[in-house]
């Protein structure tokens, strides 16, 4: 058992660690749920794959370096230890992409991989429905054959779609046979958010920004060539999207290491007040223990395990973990933790984490019965 | 990088694991509280045989040379299977505290024990230890047992002792490190063991006409402790391998794996008993050993407390 990096990590380290202290914008950008801000965060994008360093685990092909996932790791640490910008581009590079990888033809990932690694088309996610929530099998929006033109018609609503308010693309499940039930009769679907019959209405978040919105198809035509994977056996291609979702890439350590370096440095602004020390000194402990036990998630994967169901252990710690670090930082600024700033930003975003990807009462449910064996529940 | 245990060491668990469980470790600890201590020394005299007081006692001393991850992964197991007797004090710290020359006969398994204050002011077990040492600042004492005090822990006899030798001086931070870390694996242990046990009878025990294992408000807390130990044992793990890699914040590494494994193991205690019910709080069941194991080792080598003073005084960016 060791933590040391190989000399390739190293330099490996060095070099994204280096490219981002020259490279990192000075300032924040605005918030990328605004206008100028998604174009701002956009442009960071764009930066970024010029270095080849927004996608470091893809191929080459596709703007990658082909690293391995220890340095996506490594690349992840830097990267929030740098106090780079949120990725606008995350829902395409870290939820559909390895679903594209693993289930896309080639001639899907020829057209939607390279401007996704640039941030030159941004995608959304519409996978919630007003009656689908947590139960997202319980989905209506519906997909009809339409042998005529060689696709299928789209009609439905989405909620809660992350970035949809700017982005280009949606991707999500819906339901190709009328007489199926639950998991069984669903296709996957990209789409363009400017398509005909596409209407995209933003939400207003906690924050007050349009992070995200709902999206009603109005008979919307999409060709064979945008289903991804086979048609009905959506459910199974999404399936290692919310695995991502849930499991390494939405939340790396490096986030939280950062977010827990910074808290201590507000501590010590502050004062140092013993009164809050144990509160800080929680979410340091929390923080490394999320980065070593990636690190070995990383090694059984690197080995060829599975992250299953331990993906659900993963989110409701990181979720709660990221709220509590928020919180004490508020609650050391005091009276000043009203007043809008990068931690009340931060504060407002972590709100969502015990929420989105699977609600953290659905994680424990998936803990208890999957990992621990308990009967399932009663469901309707 | 590869942060995993070995196969080796997995399978020395195992090992472990099966030897205990024929020695019937409940019935030895039951007996050991009421003051017969051989079956428990028949268990000790076979873990040592099986090198775990030799553990991480280099090889020219007679040791094994193994690493602080080795004796991580065994006291996981004695926190597991309950063991009895002072392991800590013998195989984790009285083996980096001792000069060579009287390591060698902990390591063979002398049951030894020692009282560190302020954090550990009571010898444990030291009325059947053969050797029983005091650590001042002056150093390590030969000493001798005085008055017993009671434990909640009734498997645990802990003793005032006196010093009966003047201090020789060794470095004494590296061993309280080594037990800070085995006090740590072992509360995992135990809380892991309370887990099982507590899933067992949630899948079990029927109420309303319905498995008691089936209702979110019982699930949701066994999910928590499941959750609290995934997150405690990377700290541990890490610890060991900062220990065993001189790494300058091992000592922080060591506190955040005590604190952490203490809070998780507290936790799986609370539920094992709410979860149980008033069977769980009987005296016959012996889930009552463990949560009352975990409750004294909490607070042994060092509480949650100073713990966290230890990691907040130096956390990055410390001078």
């Amino acid at each position: 058992m060791n933590l040391d990096l190989s000399p390739d990590e190293i330099a490996f380290r060095d070099e994204a660690r280096a490219w981002l202290a020259a490279n990192v914008p000075a300032e924040p950008l605005p918030s990328m749920d605004t206008p100028e801000g998604f174009r701002a965060h956009q442009e960071w994008e764009t930066t970024l794959a010029d270095a080849r360093w927004s996608v470091v685990s893809w191929p080459e092909a596709y703007h990658g370096r082909g690293a391995s996932l220890v340095e996506w790791v490594i690349f992840e640490e830097e990267y929030y230890r740098a106090g780079a910008p949120g990725r606008v581009s995350q829902n395409g590079i870290f939820l559909l992409s390895p679903t594209l990888f693993e289930h896309g033809t080639k001639e899907q990932q020829d057209r939607w991989l390279p401007p996704m690694a640039t941030g030159e088309q941004v995608w959304a996610q519409a996978w919630s429905e007003p009656e689908a929530g947590s139960d997202l099998a319980a989905l209506r929006s519906r997909a009809e054959r339409d042998d005529h033109r060689g696709g299928w018609v789209l009609n439905g609503q989405k909620t809660w779609s992350s970035r949809a308010s700017y982005a280009h693309w949606g991707f999500g499940l819906f339901r190709s046979d009328p007489d199926s039930e639950r998991h069984r009769g669903l296709t996957y679907f990209c789409f363009p958010l400017a398509a005909e019959g596409v209407t995209v209405r933003p939400i207003a978040q906690l924050d007050g920004e349009p992070g995200f919105a709902e999206i009603f198809l109005d008979d919307v035509f999409v060709p064979d060539v945008d289903v991804l994977g086979e048609p009905g056996q959506g459910w199974a291609v999404a399936m290692s999207t919310a695995g991502n979702e849930r499991g390494l890439s939405l939340r790396s350590p490096g986030r939280f290491c950062a977010t827990a370096d910074r808290l201590v440095e507000l501590w010590r602004r502050q004062g140092a007040p013993a009164e809050l020390r144990d509160r800080v000194v929680d979410a340091w402990l929390g923080a490394e223990a999320y980065r070593l036990y990636t690190w070995g998630t990383v090694s059984r994967l690197v080995d060829g395990g599975q992250i299953g169901y331990s993906g659900s252990v993963n989110k409701v710690f990181w979720s709660d973990l990221d709220v509590a670090m928020h919180e004490t930082a508020l609650d050391l600024l005091a009276a000043e933790g009203e007043v809008r700033g990068p931690w009340v930003d931060g504060y407002l975003f972590s709100l969502s984490g015990p929420i989105y990807a699977g609600t953290n009462e659905v994680q424990r449910n998936v803990v208890a019965e999957r990992i621990l064996g308990l009967p399932r529940e009663a469901r309707g | 990088m590869d942060f995993r245990t070995t196969d080796e060491q997995r399978g020395f668990a195992h090992a472990l694991h099966d030897l205990t469980s024929r020695a019937d470790p409940v019935s030895a600890a039951r007996a050991w509280a009421a003051g017969d201590h051989d079956p428990g020394l028949a268990l000790w005299r076979r873990l040592a045989d099986q090198g775990v007081t030799a553990l991480v006692v280099p090889l020219e001393h007679g040791g094994l040379g193994g690493s602080p991850v080795d004796l991580a992964v065994a006291f996981e197991v004695l926190g597991h299977q309950l063991a009895v007797g002072p392991w800590v004090e013998s195989a984790a710290y009285l083996t980096r505290a001792l000069p060579p020359e009287q390591v060698g006969a902990v390591a063979d398994g002398v049951v030894a024990t020692v009282a560190v204050p302020p954090h550990v002011p009571y010898a444990v077990d030291a009325d059947v230890a053969a050797l029983v040492h005091l650590v001042t600042p002056q150093g390590v004492h030969r000493a001798a047992p005085d008055e017993q005090v009671r434990s909640l822990d009734t498997t645990r006899h802990l003793f005032t002792v006196a010093a009966e030798s003047d201090g020789s001086a060794p470095e004494c931070d590296d061993a309280f490190d080594h037990a800070v870390l085995a006090c740590s694996a072992q509360l995992l242990g135990c809380a892991e063991r309370l887990l099982a046990d507590t899933v067992t009878h949630v899948q079990g025990r029927r109420q309303y006409g319905r498995t008691i294992g089936s209702f979110q408000a019982v699930k949701h807390q066994l999910a928590d402790v499941r959750i609290g130990l995934d997150f405690a044992r990377p700290l541990v793990h890490g610890a060991a391998v900062a220990l065993h890699s001189g790494d300058p914040a091992a000592s922080r590494s060591v506190s955040a794996a005590k604190v952490a494994a203490g809070d998780a193991a507290h936790r799986a205690s609370r539920v094992a008993l709410q979860l149980h019910g008033a069977v769980g709080y009987t005296a016959e069941l012996d889930l009552g050993l463990w949560i009352h194991r975990v409750r004294a080792l909490v607070n042994a080598w060092g509480t949650t407390t100073f713990h966290r003073g230890r990691v907040a005084d130096a956390l990055p960016g410390t001078a």
